[in-house]
């Protein structure tokens, strides 16, 4: 760890590290995904037996933990950018976390059985 | 130009001193003068910061309806495939969608681990070489993502 950093911790710091470490996993997301979209240019098969992994229970699991990376990470960005243009978004910074944190987990509820139903149906059967 | 607007302190001796004024001017630390040299960096930083704004709203709408689509709507995962992937494309609107998508994700996220390698990659040559090795997987993802969209061929097979 760099000397001489100083952590404040709490709200501020805590979403800041959030918002890096799910931008981080985002960002190496879409390298993967840009090269399996890239076999539909080598042939059907291919491309079609590698999605075919993605629609396994463990990769589904997956799928719902880059949901919930996004959905973070789009809803803090939208508290950054109160942040930086609304005059008082650096006084409400913690009610907006909060507003972040709230939304999204109602956001992942809904998102369980969309997400994972077919997952469950494969190993619990229908 | 003259001494007195390029130096930035006035003239000490020759006078100039009274009552209302004991002691030599000093203009303020950050004022310009002729003397002042021409900014030898742009105003790239603050370019990124306003671009990572900028993108991150537009990419709000882009990756969420993505999403919606591939991952939630009509069964979800379980409807992608190639047959899947070709109805898409055959539309300019989502060619045009995922272009931008891919472009402002890309550069956002490159932009955003810059940040990141120099916050923790203390040594100089530890950031060149961690840098070198982001600019040139971003470029080639950007390239080859775009070079799919152009010339996917659904009739391929």
């Amino acid at each position: 760890m760099p000397a001489g950093t100083l952590y404040r911790g709490r709200e501020g710091m805590w979403s800041w590290v959030a918002h890096r470490v799910t931008g981080v996993l985002i960002f190496f997301f879409l390298f993967v995904h840009v090269l399996d979209t890239a076999l539909v240019r080598v042939s059907p098969e291919a491309y079609d037996e590698v999605v075919a992994t993605y629609k396994t229970p463990i990769v589904a699991l997956l799928e719902y933990g880059l949901v919930a990376a996004i959905l973070f990470h789009a809803l803090n960005g939208l508290r950054v950018i109160a942040v930086d243009f609304w005059s008082k978004g650096p006084r409400y910074q913690k009610q907006m976390l909060w507003t972040v944190v709230g939304i999204w987990v109602v956001l992942m509820a809904g998102s369980l059985y969309p997400v994972l139903g077919h997952a469950a149906r494969e190993l619990f059967g229908s | 130009m003259s001494t007195d607007t390029t130096s930035a302190i006035g003239p000490v001796e020759g006078g100039g001193y009274d009552v209302d004024n004991p002691a030599p001017y000093i203009e303020a630390p950050r004022k310009r003068t002729g003397r002042t040299p021409r900014a030898t960096r742009g105003n790239f930083e603050m370019a990124a910061w306003l671009f990572m704004r900028l993108s991150g709203v537009v990419l709000v709408v882009l990756v969420l309806g993505h999403l919606l689509i591939q991952l939630f709507l009509d069964g979800g995962v379980s409807k992608i495939g190639f047959a899947f992937v070709a109805g898409r494309w055959a539309s300019p609107f989502w060619q045009v969608w995922d272009l931008l998508m891919l472009w402002l994700a890309m550069l956002h996220g490159a932009n955003g681990l810059r940040t990141v390698i120099n916050d923790y990659a203390e040594r100089a040559n530890t950031r060149l070489w961690l840098k070198g090795l982001l600019y040139t997987a971003t470029v080639f993802t950007i390239l080859l993502g775009t070079l799919v969209i152009f010339t996917f061929d659904p009739n391929i097979r």
